[in-house]
């Protein structure tokens, strides 16, 4: 069984997390090493709270929305659907048409690259995210 | 974080988590609107056990939590009370000769005008308007007032109100006249709800500031990023999440971008959030899920989970940590950073990221506060920013010495109202929170098995007296309604709630909390005022007779 060190991904406290991995899955969360805030404690959603990184129900493929329903489409569709279609509302209407929301569940690195997507890509400070909830 | 930046120049937790463990006798803990032991149990239990080794602890919360029952006071307060509980408590600390007049007269501002604002004050007259008793004001004044060292702690139960900005201002007031502010086991301590919600914010995922809280308004600032990115940028702060979706509702907004998130299910009033998504020309989602708001979009792009990618996180202390891969990416779905670069490069933009780590570089670059940190030095516990060099330990205490604003300052306050008081159609106020098995929205924790059977539906919190006026039977079915819509829901009867108060969650998507309550909101932060809006409860059968 192989053992990664990271960071628990619910609440603010900032867990340290080991989490242990055979055949491709995670079969166990343990309270990672020191220096730590959680020393040896976690809480039932840090311990417990892993499968479902591998349930049934995760998006495995982009979807497109076509004649009403959404059915799987190919990365390379569905990107281009995105860019372009964002970057085509921007062009006609300004970049103040377009918004994004992102998340605080995602990483440091990410939100910085979503809110460099919408002000250097876009030209929109209509970025935002859930904070307030 | 707006009233924060206000007094003290920096929205986010002034002290560590780890200065819990140091409390003892003489130290205090104050904690307002936060059920801790629930939403950040390792922070709860540190706690319980600071009182243990005999910290005092005094809280603030109209319902029965865990810390309540073992408070040396418990301040049960009205909904949407809190500035003038704070005040009272402000006030007799000042009339008893308990203000540290010291921190006052060096590290503050406006303590005169602050003096004259509690002349509305008085314990007696609060405990009218707040439902509790005058002496227990002056009690848990007292605590606090000679405790060598008292720490303030709260969450969303002070935010969540149209007053949330003055509830705010009122606790950091507390914390100035009490000169518990820049040293070990004091400090006013917003603690984050979210694994990154401090992060995020301190990437500028947020309408009016670029990384590390600098305002887009500012030409200086929007000069070095333009440097860096090549592009001009636009001055004008861009609109919050409600006003994005007002704006998708009257055709202003036209494309929206969901990351991460489910507003479907998380925002208040869904019934408009639903409108608002639909009208919106173009819609995209990332998530690991078909949420109730990918379920809407024209294009859904399946992220990856915390488990599938490398990165960072920063926690409520401002501790940024790693996030480490630990297996691939199920499926054909991608690492959002990686979604993320490839859009930005099909916009047109030049630049190429190799991994997690190349992205953080470049942030850090660009962000003062987190200059100093590196892959490297975050392997081992992490660093908390202010970190602005390779060298520095980073700051584990905001404020020592002096405010990240120069001084602190006093912001004298009224009394305001709160949103929707109950009337006689909707006679109960409805507060909504979170239990420990589950998180936000449910879509990650209900889909786990040793928590989804911990707590496998909605138990909505009735106190005996309304059930008994209503109809409502415990451990039956029970209709909520709000001038938004109506939910039916199991009924937990229970003195944890006051008389006035039903309680939910807004974890279960078949009984949606988020479908009651109010898109009402403080008008300086634009948080909503989630912990309160007036409601009306009902025997099911009753109200389908009715209907």
């Amino acid at each position: 069984m192989q053992r990664i060190n990271t960071t628990c991904p619910y609440c603010g406290v900032g867990c340290s997390l080991t989490l242990g991995v055979a055949d491709g899955r995670i079969v166990s969360a343990d309270p990672g090493p020191a220096p730590s805030v959680n020393g040896p404690a976690l809480c039932s959603k840090g311990r417990y709270g892993f499968d479902f990184v591998t349930h049934a129900d995760r998006l495995k493929t982009p979807l497109i929305r076509s004649r009403g329903r959404l059915v799987p489409a190919s990365w390379d569709d569905a990107l281009a659907l995105v860019a372009d279609s964002l970057g085509t509302l921007a062009a006609a209407h300004g970049p103040q048409c377009v918004g994004g929301l992102s998340s605080a569940r995602c990483t440091i690195e990410e939100n910085y690259l979503f809110q460099k997507l919408f002000r250097a890509g876009l030209g929109s400070n209509n970025v935002d995210h859930c904070a307030r909830l | 974080m707006a009233g924060l930046a206000t007094s003290l120049g920096s929205g986010s937790m002034t002290n560590s988590i780890a200065e819990i463990a140091a409390m003892g006798p003489g130290d205090c803990m104050v904690v307002i609107g936060s059920n801790t032991t629930e939403c950040h149990p390792i922070i709860g239990l540190a706690m319980l056990e600071a009182k243990r080794r005999g910290a005092a602890l005094v809280v603030i919360d109209p319902r029965e939590i865990d810390l309540a029952r073992r408070a040396d006071v418990w301040l049960r307060l009205t909904p949407g009370t809190d500035v003038t509980l704070l005040s009272a408590l402000a006030r007799t600390i000042v009339d008893e000769g308990l203000a540290d007049t010291a921190f006052i007269d060096g590290r503050t501002e406006g303590f005169a005008a602050f003096c004259q604002s509690l002349a509305a004050f008085a314990p007696e007259a609060a405990a009218g308007v707040c439902g509790v008793a005058a002496d227990d004001i002056r009690r848990a004044a007292r605590i606090i007032g000679r405790a060598a060292n008292a720490a303030f702690y709260y969450t969303m139960g002070v935010t969540q109100h149209v007053t949330g900005t003055d509830n705010v201002l009122a606790v950091s007031n507390l914390a100035l006249v009490t000169g518990n502010l820049g040293r070990p086991r004091t400090g006013v301590n917003p603690l984050r709800g979210q694994n990154n919600v401090q992060g995020s914010c301190d990437m500028g995922a947020l309408p009016n500031v670029l990384t590390g809280y600098r305002s887009v308004a500012d030409d200086a600032v929007r000069r070095t990023f333009e440097a860096a990115w090549g592009v001009a940028l636009p001055a004008l702060p861009g609109l919050t999440i409600p006003k994005m979706l007002d704006g998708a509702h009257h055709g202003t907004v036209r494309g929206l971008f969901v990351f991460g998130e489910n507003p479907m299910r998380s925002d208040p009033d869904i019934a408009h959030v639903e409108r608002c998504l639909k009208a919106a020309e173009f819609l995209a989602v990332q998530d690991i899920f078909l949420t109730e708001t990918a379920a809407l979009a024209d294009v859904v792009l399946p992220g990856a989970s915390f488990a599938e990618k490398d990165g960072t996180f920063a926690s409520t202390e401002r501790r940024v940590q790693r996030v480490r891969r630990a297996i691939a990416p199920v499926g054909g779905s991608r690492p959002d950073w990686v979604i993320l670069a490839d859009l930005l490069a099909r916009l047109g933009r030049p630049e190429r990221y190799e991994s997690a780590e190349a992205v953080f570089d470049e942030m850090r670059r660009l962000t003062p506060t987190y200059a100093g940190m590196t892959y490297a030095r975050l392997e081992h516990g992490g660093l908390q920013w202010p970190c602005p060099d390779e060298n520095h330990p980073g700051t584990p205490i905001l404020h020592v010495g002096r405010f990240a604003r120069g001084l602190g300052k006093f912001v004298p306050l009224a009394a305001r109202c709160r949103a929707e008081p109950p009337d006689a159609d909707y006679p109960l106020t409805l507060s909504t929170g979170r239990v420990v098995a589950h998180y936000h929205t449910g879509t990650m924790t209900r889909r786990c098995f040793g928590l989804a059977g911990v707590a496998p539906e909605e138990l909505a919190e009735v106190h005996p007296d309304a059930a008994a006026r209503y109809g409502v039977t415990d451990g039956e079915q029970m209709t909520v309604r709000t001038r938004r819509g109506q939910v039916t829901v199991r009924a937990a009867v229970t003195r944890r709630v006051p008389p006035g108060m039903v309680f939910m969650t807004f974890h279960f998507t078949e009984s949606p909390a988020n479908a009651l309550t109010t898109a009402e909101a403080d008008p300086v932060a634009g948080t909503p005022s989630l912990k309160a809006c007036a409601a009306a409860i009902g025997n099911v059968q009753c109200s389908e007779e009715t209907r």
